[in-house]
């Protein structure tokens, strides 16, 4: 979908550069970008630079001691297995939800929409809170799961509800308009042809949204392995156990270990970057067959 | 391969889109449902089809009931107006959608899938595109695709909505003429929906009248041309002029004068509206003539074998607004001009009580309510 807005853009920007009648003063164009730039380097590549910087200060060996001692190990099994669970689990509900708000008419549709939405705006701090509340030893079925010996608060459980509840607009966001556009004749074309439910979703609405779909799990996953405030709240910071590596991260800067800190939180960034190159590929393959698409229409 | 609807009703909330219709459409006929857009031509082949459920009423499909069939299972063709062509599949691919999802059982082996495609692909001469995707065709290249694909699984019948209808003149006129004779080497059953009144008449065995979600008249081409049971038939498949007035024996008194009737199933007295084609109203330059009524010639188009002329009437306020077709000869003898006052002669006229054609708007050259208000 932002996709789509990008590239239309860039036609018409371009349009709008060697013509001219409608161009800019070169000093507006050359003020702005300059803006950009600066704000950019500042505010972003300096940080991130400095994180690098700070994680390798001490020298490569120090940087791989920190990463492999079991405690950072762990943390890093740890954000890796809970972004496991939770991204397939919002794979499943986000085509679930968008297939229904875009294919079929029904009470409550509107509502649905809106509330997918309910995690952005919601604080993350809070949805840790409400898993608290309800499965804490205090909460509403606390007794219950005691009694059952089985934890979800302090625990990998608590850990996956917080992430998943936080992350779940991603992909459905991302399906939902893209789906909508597409409408129901591919669907109702194959349906005519002898095809059953299952073949329908499998040879022709995946194929139709595979490029938004990619999209909506990177970017799924990034929110995920990165997730700090929810995740906090229903950790309990056990080292070893329910430590993520964004909490880890904050715990070694507590203790004025910065070099392990950065180390951490320098392979975070690099997740983050990796994440990003993946998500700008699939972007533009999904532009390509935007426009491929725009042109057949 | 026949098709009969049997009382179908259909509501969208308030409005009715079907209103009790009930229809034939024989084995082997290519049926062109013809009506203004929200008729419910389109609803009424999607419940042929299953794409859509009726609040009432029966579909059969060869003599059986197929009202609670699944779409899976009717074994109809359907052809999209936008074509609805798997983008991410080869032309080939396509084709071969519908033989290639079969349960294992049924599904023919991939060789005698791609020899069917190919004939497929032949049939619709599209052979040299089969490794081609979608994106890469013309619109009337994929809508032949599309059939292609809707005959690979051997429906029993075939529905077409709006099959031209995203497709320019040209090649609109093309696909019409290919359709036709590609139904007549196949025969098969087919149901095609259309707003086009040309495409409809051009095409067809048959062609149904819908309006309001009823039926108005099923007929041939030259029937309903020709025999309209309806003044919104015969305001739907061509212009018209309206005259509104009295009978009187074999004349119909209108504001314009007096007009001669040559049929009279109206008794004295009545007031009728008279219809009247554009082809069927001649014009006299001789001022002196008894007969017809004084109009001022507005705009003259000649182009192609007819000429088209648009006049103003003498009587009332806004003008009335005439349109007169002749033939490039006669055009030419008349050597009319614009502003030129003539006397327009019907040379025949189509009666309908005025209740009847009280909600018919559909081009009615000068509009009834002017027509009305005048008189």
């Amino acid at each position: 979908m932002s996709g789509a807005v990008v590239s239309h853009w860039v036609v018409h920007s371009h349009r709008f550069e060697t013509n001219a009648a409608t161009r800019e003063p070169a000093w507006v164009k050359r003020l702005l970008i300059a803006i950009a730039l600066a704000f950019f380097a500042l505010f972003l590549l300096l940080p991130l630079a400095t994180v690098f910087a700070e994680a390798l200060r001490r020298g490569w060996v120090v940087y791989f001691a920190a990463l492999t001692e079991p405690d950072a190990r762990s943390a890093i099994k740890l954000t890796l297995l809970v972004a496991a669970i939770a991204v397939p689990l919002n794979l499943v509900f986000g085509v679930a939800a968008a297939w229904a708000v875009a294919k079929f008419n029904f009470r409550g549709k509107q509502l649905l929409t809106t509330l997918i939405d309910l995690p952005f705006s919601v604080s993350p701090v809070v949805a840790g809170l409400m898993y608290v509340l309800l499965f804490g030893s205090q909460g509403w079925f606390g007794a219950w799961l005691l009694q059952n010996d089985f934890k979800i608060i302090f625990a990998m459980p608590g850990l996956v509800l917080a992430t998943v509840f936080v992350t779940v607009p991603f992909i459905a966001r991302e399906l939902i308009p893209l789906m909508e556009a597409q409408g129901r004749e591919d669907e109702e074309a194959a349906v005519v042809l002898g095809a059953s439910g299952w073949q329908i979703f499998w040879h022709v609405t995946l194929p139709n949204i595979k490029w938004g779909l990619l999209y909506g799990v990177i970017l799924c996953n990034a929110r995920a392995m990165g997730e700090f405030g929810a995740v906090s709240v229903v950790s309990g910071h056990i080292r070893g156990r329910t430590n993520t590596m964004p909490l880890y991260v904050e715990i070694l800067y507590n203790e004025y270990n910065f070099a392990a800190a950065f180390a951490v939180a320098s392979l975070l960034a690099l997740l983050a970057l990796l994440t990003l190159v993946v998500k700008s590929v699939v972007e533009w393959r999904g532009q390509q067959q935007l426009s491929a698409d725009q042109e057949a229409t | 391969m026949s098709i009969r609807v049997e009382k179908i009703v259909k509501r969208f909330g308030q409005f009715v889109a079907i209103d009790n219709v009930t229809l034939d459409f024989p084995t082997g006929q290519l049926v062109g449902l013809l009506g203004p857009s929200g008729c419910g031509k389109t609803t009424l082949l999607r419940i042929i089809a299953g794409l859509e459920s009726a609040d009432a009423g029966r579909v059969f499909l060869e003599g059986e009931d197929a009202s609670d069939t699944h779409v899976r299972e009717r074994q109809v063709g359907f052809v999209f107006q936008h074509y609805a062509l798997f983008r991410h599949m080869t032309v080939f691919d396509n084709v071969a959608f519908g033989l290639r999802i079969k349960p294992r059982g049924q599904r023919p082996a991939e060789s005698a899938i791609r020899e069917r495609v190919g004939q497929l692909l032949d049939l619709v001469q599209l052979a040299a595109l089969a490794q081609r995707y979608p994106a890469q065709l013309s619109g009337g290249q994929r809508q032949r695709i599309a059939l292609a694909r809707a005959l690979a699984v051997e429906p029993r019948v075939m529905l077409l909505d709006e099959p031209f209808g995203a497709l320019d003149a040209k090649v609109r006129k093309e696909l019409r003429r290919w359709l036709r004779s590609l139904h007549d080497a196949l025969h098969f059953t087919s149901v095609f929906v259309t707003h086009d009144q040309e495409e409809a008449l051009e095409v067809s065995d048959q062609v149904v009248l819908m309006n309001h979600g009823r039926v108005e008249q099923v007929g041939t081409p030259t029937q309903v041309y020709e025999h309209p049971a309806t003044p919104f038939v015969y305001g739907f498949l061509g212009a018209v002029n309206l005259f509104h007035g009295w009978v009187q024996g074999q004349h119909l008194d209108v504001a314009e004068g007096r007009l001669p009737l040559n049929y009279g199933n109206f008794p004295a007295g009545t007031e009728a509206l008279g219809f009247v084609r554009p082809h069927e109203l001649d014009i006299a330059t001789d001022l002196a003539d008894p007969s017809g009524f004084v109009a001022q010639v507005e705009r003259i188009l000649a182009f192609g074998s007819t000429a088209r002329v648009e006049l103003t009437g003498a009587h009332g306020e806004p003008r009335r607004l005439y349109e007169v077709e002749l033939s490039r000869e006669r055009a030419d003898a008349l050597n009319l001009s614009a502003g030129q006052r003539v006397r327009l002669k019907p040379a025949r006229i189509r009666l309908f009580p005025p209740e009847q054609v009280a909600e018919v708007s559909i081009r009615i050259l000068g509009g009834l309510g002017t027509q009305k208000a005048t008189h």
